[in-house]
């Protein structure tokens, strides 16, 4: 680990002026993502600054019925919270499936947000990544890539994104709140994350020294019927080899409306829009579930390792689906 | 040969020993003793599989405030006995896998001595690598004899005859991956260097056997070289000499006068600490209409470092498992630019009887027949493969036991017959073996104290095999005293010779010498010692060795759970029954099978070291990539043992039995997959990926 | 340039003087000597580490020491209060939790921290109602909650009865 400086601020301008004048240095908050990464030397900023306690530990009740979560509230808080069981359960699991209970109680909801991919090649810096230092390559392209992308993906970079939250929030239509040198910014979850194409080095839309103040939740009148399954190769404390993120609103056995977020799949939440085009106004039933789920994965391109992503995602949708209390 | 024939202690389940010390985390392991003034090294690994370093710059890292010494090739100190190439440490230019030591940095914080390794730049010339393990090789060879020392190939009857005119056959190919130990103390030495003599704390599985090489590299006479070692988490195998303590070894002798702590990172654990070589086994079966097996065939391949030879003895167990009038079993070995393997808990039995019992399974769905009832109608009278009569052998007990305890009665042999929801739920069954180990050369002495309490001193190792606690209940029968009166001592190669932790030995062997010991105690002091009187003994051989086959045997049967969309598998119970003689110790003894157990079920569904070709190295080197069960894979256990009484074996009556929870239990998981979806997996690890249609 | 924190570790006031890059794993051990957490994998991929930090059982590997400093810290030794080994320390010592012991006070710690957690009604991955302000902590909890702490020996199985033999008679706080 590079030596660096660690900084305090009295407040979030403050830490965002003092990250502004600081091109190579990085936020730290929980350290769950940022400690991992500092000491493989795969980030090495120069100046670290704290801003674990500066945002809201919060989560507010919006005047709309949504809700506002603070980018310091833990990820352990924002899980067990009442609000967040009972309205958008789908969230609560999906943060429940994520770590461990440890990492849980330091990781942040800013944090989780922004971590980076758990890629064997990003993680190794005797390994050529485009992601790490453009223009050396991409070594999962062609090498031990059962974790790696089936959507989305460029043949610069196939990595996915690692988080279980960032899934649900994505199903949900989060919106990612910010300030930067520029002032404050709304950003739809779906754009904060990038997809790779030409330049994999830029996981997010963000620019340097914008810092995640908040994320709202948008009401949703079904959220309530949502739920998040995660496949994985062990029981508990691993990521996922898909997951999927879904809401279902049915009325006299049709779809009235739905959200689907796959985990695993791409190098960012991958909204299902096509499977979600799909079932509106379709019977609440296996056949169309499993037709939604073929639409979105039509287009997935396996690679050598990767291929069982395809039938396991379609498989994981459409009895996400099926299991909803309302579908049944 | 005597037997201990009043037996308090043995058979009681004390609580460990350690266990205050380990609860508290006051016990202290290898990094863990105070010293003033440490150093700390960090190595730097070179980053191609084969070739020569060309060139070193470290001038970066030696400008470095806190530096001490940039070790490389050029400036270590020569080794006396260079002729281990995996010993020999900075001592030419040559790389023989990737992630070999190139260079090291000892620097007086931990921060510092990691990031000036990584400012350290190694320039190396490379050459083209060679580390794929595959069938068709053209270069496979036939090793000298196996790690073991047992013949690469035996040979008994005609197989190909018999295999060609038998009712039923079977002609499968199972493989195994490479795997890692990841003990959860990663090794560590602690090395200091006065100027004339060598203190090692050390995460060991043999402090002697550890010296021994160790001052034989460095030239050093073994009474300059001390190592502590009481306390050891973990080692499976993998703690034995390697290229990590020689370094610390030299660093301590450049810097002189101050300790240097060694630690491996999680991700240097993958290479250059040894690992179980992958396998690709070959097993054809042939038998009569009567499901009476008249041929086996075990042909094993496996693979080794260019630098070293080591042969996984996996077709070994197949020797001795099974009655059949004829039977071959083969080792080759591709030799390839890798670290060096190694054993890995129950090395041979573990990746072999996950084929032969996987083999089993499947003939006697061949045969019709139930797969507990095939084996015990080929359970053999004697050793088929020395001819001698076992000591002592009641695996058809453990077999019938088990399925009474699981619950196999009412079975419906069909696969896919059962479900639960979207699970689909099957059982298996396999048989497990582990052969009666004893190394020779350990030395117990024993002190009487006064007050009727004694010091019993053996520089034998607790692995987390509850040693500390067993060989106490040992001393307290041999020597017909209370438990809590001895006082045992172990770990530091001030106290007299011991065997390695290894093949199960350890109670068999230090027990023995405890023994004899306590017997010659007995036999100059009777029953009224002097405070300071002193016996000392040698572990005597065995005059039975000669004349019986000496294993353990045991049954596992596992349920398993698939998920129909997912391929998940889950293992709600298993079910082990042993006959390994007699159980010193029921409460440790319980967790050493449980443990062998977890084992097996790691190796069935999780472990898989992915090497990429194109670089030569572990991909997946770290916790998070490479799995082993977390708490929530680990469901019930149903342990039992039978009584076993065995006069042969050693004065206790006891097996060991730290390896044989490994050895069926992978088998038996994987048929009850195959009778939970009808998807027989030959290949593991069982990843969901490998059941989705 | 080393940075003065202060620490409550067990119990007790240390002053120290840390590189910013030492974790509060480092700080422990090599610092102030305590070494009660391990380093098993130092990356948050195993639990060894585990330290009930301000209350909360954290992975001590992942905190930068500069970034605590004030915090207060319970390691497996401050468990034990005035020689006297806690319940959950008894409990493993009755049903045999441990093996070579290395993971062990990570998952000593790391089930006390659980059980808070579980008392102040925290839902898991296996909580079925999610909703429920109670979670009964069956043993299928215990497994899930305590799947943060590898354990290589395989002590899980005992593990489990330990720790719920210690919330059974931890009774309400």
């Amino acid at each position: 680990m590079k030596p660096f400086r660690y900084e305090r601020a009295e407040n979030v301008s403050g830490a965002v002026a003092t990250l502004a004048r600081e091109r190579t240095g990085e936020f730290l908050a929980g350290g769950t993502n940022l400690v991992d990464l500092m000491k493989l030397d795969i980030m090495q900023p120069d100046v670290l600054v704290d801003v674990r306690r500066l945002t809201s530990g919060e989560i507010e009740d919006l005047p709309d019925g949504g809700l506002r979560i603070g980018a310091a509230v833990t990820n352990s808080d924002l899980a067990a919270d009442a609000r967040v069981r009972s309205r958008y359960p789908v969230l609560s699991q999906a943060l429940l499936s994520g770590a461990s209970g440890q990492l849980r109680n330091l990781a942040t909801t800013g944090g989780n947000l922004l971590q980076r991919t758990r890629c064997a090649y990003f993680y190794d810096t005797t390994t050529p990544c485009n992601k790490r230092e453009p223009g050396t390559g991409c070594s999962a392209l062609q090498g031990c890539n059962s974790g790696h992308a089936i959507l989305g993906a460029s043949p610069h970079c196939v990595a996915t994104h690692p988080s279980d939250m960032a899934v649900a929030m994505t199903a949900l239509d989060a919106v990612v709140r910010t300030r930067g040198p520029a002032g404050e910014r709304e950003i739809p979850i779906s754009d904060l994350y990038r997809l790779p194409g030409q330049e994999p080095e830029r996981d997010t839309t963000l620019e340097h020294a914008e810092l995640i103040t908040a994320v709202d939740l948008p009401p949703l009148e079904f959220s309530p019927n949502s739920r998040y399954r995660k496949v994985r190769e062990r029981a508990s404390y691993a990521f996922a080899l898909v997951s999927v993120a879904a809401a279902l609103r049915v009325r006299d056995g049709v779809v009235l409306d739905t959200r689907i977020a796959l985990g695993g799949v791409a190098h960012k939440p991958w909204r299902a829009r096509k499977a979600e085009d799909v079932l509106r106004g379709a019977p609440a039933v296996q056949e169309s579930f499993r037709a939604a789920a073929d639409a979105e994965l039509a287009d997935a391109a396996p690679l050598r390792d990767n291929a069982y992503k395809v039938p396991l995602a379609v498989n994981v949708m459409t009895r996400t689906l099926l299991d909803l209390p309302e579908s049944r | 040969m005597t037997t201990i024939t009043e037996r308090r202690a043995i058979g009681a389940p004390l609580d460990r020993r350690d266990g205050p010390q380990k609860v508290t985390g006051t016990a202290p392991y290898a990094y863990e003793y105070r010293f003033d003034d440490p150093l700390y090294l960090f190595p730097v690994q070179s980053d191609v599989a084969r070739g020569r370093v060309s060139r070193i710059d470290a001038s970066a890292a030696e400008a470095l405030p806190g530096v001490v010494a940039v070790l490389t090739h050029e400036n270590a100190p020569r080794l006396a006995d260079t002729s281990d190439t995996e010993l020999a440490i900075l001592q030419a230019g040559d790389v023989a896998f990737r992630g070999q030591y190139v260079a090291a940095v000892v620097a007086e914080t931990l921060e510092i001595a990691r990031y000036a390794a990584s400012l350290v730049r190694v320039s190396c010339d490379e050459e083209p690598h060679d580390v794929e393990l595959r069938a068709d090789r053209d270069d496979l060879y036939a090793p000298e004899m196996l790690n073991t020392g047992d013949p690469t190939d035996t040979v008994q009857g005609n197989f190909d005859r018999e295999f060609a005119t038998a009712a039923v056959t079977l002609d499968q190919t199972y493989t195994t991956p490479m795997e890692h130990h990841n003990p959860m103390e990663p090794h560590t030495t602690v090395a200091l260097w006065d100027g004339s003599d060598l203190t090692l704390y050390a995460s060991t599985q043999g402090a002697h056997q550890m010296r021994a090489m160790l001052a034989q590299v460095l030239g050093l006479g073994q009474d300059r070289v001390r190592i502590v070692a009481p306390y050891v988490g973990g080692a499976f195998g993998s703690k034995n000499l390697h290229g990590n303590t020689i370094l610390a070894a030299l660093a301590a002798q450049v810097v002189g006068g101050r300790p240097v702590k060694f630690a491996l990172t999680r991700q240097q654990m993958f290479s250059g600490v040894g690992y179980r070589s992958p396998t690709i086994q070959r097993i054809r079966l042939g038998a009569d209409s009567g499901g009476r097996l008249t041929a086996i065939c075990h042909d094993v391949i496996g693979q080794t470092a260019k630098m070293k030879g080591f042969a996984e003895h996996a077709a070994v167990p197949t020797r001795t498992m099974y009655a059949s009038q004829s039977r071959r079993t083969t080792h080759r070995l591709a030799a390839l630019d890798v670290p060096v393997p190694t054993w890995m808990r129950a090395p041979g039995e573990a990746p072999g009887m996950f084929a032969l019992e996987s083999a089993m399974d499947e003939m006697a769905i061949n045969c019709g027949l139930d797969p507990v009832e095939f084996r015990i109608r080929n359970e053999p009278e004697i050793d088929p493969e020395t001819g001698l009569p076992y000591s002592s052998r009641n695996l058809v007990t453990c077999l019938l036991e088990g399925a009474r305890r699981f619950g196999w009665a009412d079975r419906d042999p069909h696969p896919s017959a059962r479900q639960d929801g979207r699970w689909q739920i099957g059982t298996g069954v396999a048989s497990s073996t582990f052969p009666v180990v004893r190394f020779p050369g350990s030395v117990a002495r024993i002190s009487y104290l006064g007050d009727g309490r004694f010091l019993v001193v053996i520089d034998a190792a607790d692995i987390g095999t509850g040693a500390w606690t067993t060989l106490a209940q040992i001393a307290a029968d041999a020597l017909q005293a209370d438990v809590e009166d001895i006082d045992l001592r172990i770990g530091d190669t001030r106290l007299p010779e011991a065997s390695v932790a290894a093949g199960s030995s350890g109670t068999t062997s230090w027990g023995s010498a405890i023994f004899e010991a306590a017997r010659t105690f007995r036999d100059s002091y009777g029953d009224s010692p002097s405070e300071g009187d002193q016996a000392e003994a040698t572990m005597p051989e065995n005059p039975n060795a000669s004349n019986y086959a000496m294993h353990a045997f045991g049954a596992c049967f596992a349920e398993a759970r698939v998920d129909a969309d997912t391929g998940e598998v889950r293992i709600p119970r298993m079910t082990g029954v042993f006959a390994a003689g007699k159980i010193i110790n029921p409460k440790t003894a319980r967790s050493q099978f449980i443990g062998g157990m977890t084992w097996g079920l790691s190796m069935a569904l999780h472990e898989e070291s992915l090497v990429d070709p194109r670089f030569g190295h572990v991909v997946n080197h770290d916790f998070a990539s490479y799995h082993i069960p977390a708490n929530a894979d680990s469901g019930q256990f149903d342990i039992a043992w039978i009584d076993e009484e065995d006069p042969y074996v050693n004065p206790m009556g006891s097996k060991g039995i730290g390896e044989i929870g490994i050895v069926g239990t992978a088998a038996a998981i994987a048929s009850a997959v195959y009778h939970a979806t009808g998807i027989r997996v030959r290949d593991l690890p069982i990843t969901p990926a490998k059941l989705l249609h | 340039m080393d940075v003065g924190i202060t620490l409550k570790v067990d119990g007790i006031q240390q002053r120290i003087a840390v590189d910013p890059r030492t974790t509060l794993l480092d700080a422990l051990r090599e610092r102030l000597g305590i070494y009660g957490p391990k380093k098993g994998c130092d990356h948050g991929q195993c639990g060894a580490c585990t330290v009930l930090l301000d209350g909360m059982r954290a992975n001590s590997c992942l905190a930068l020491a500069v970034a605590h400093d004030g915090a207060e810290i319970i390691t497996a030794e401050g468990l034990a209060e005035d020689g006297e080994l806690h319940p959950m320390q008894r409990s493993f010592i009755e049903h045999d939790a441990f093996q070579c012991g290395y993971c062990t006070p990570g998952q000593i710690v790391s089930a006390v921290g659980m059980l808070a957690e579980a008392e102040a009604g925290w839902p898991s991955h296996v909580t079925r109602d999610l909703g429920a302000a109670d979670v009964p902590l069956t043993d299928e909890e215990i497994r899930e909650r305590m799947s943060g702490n590898l354990c290589r020996c395989g002590a899980y199985a005992n593990i489990v009865p330990a720790i719920r033999e210690t919330a059974a008679g931890a009774g309400p706080r």
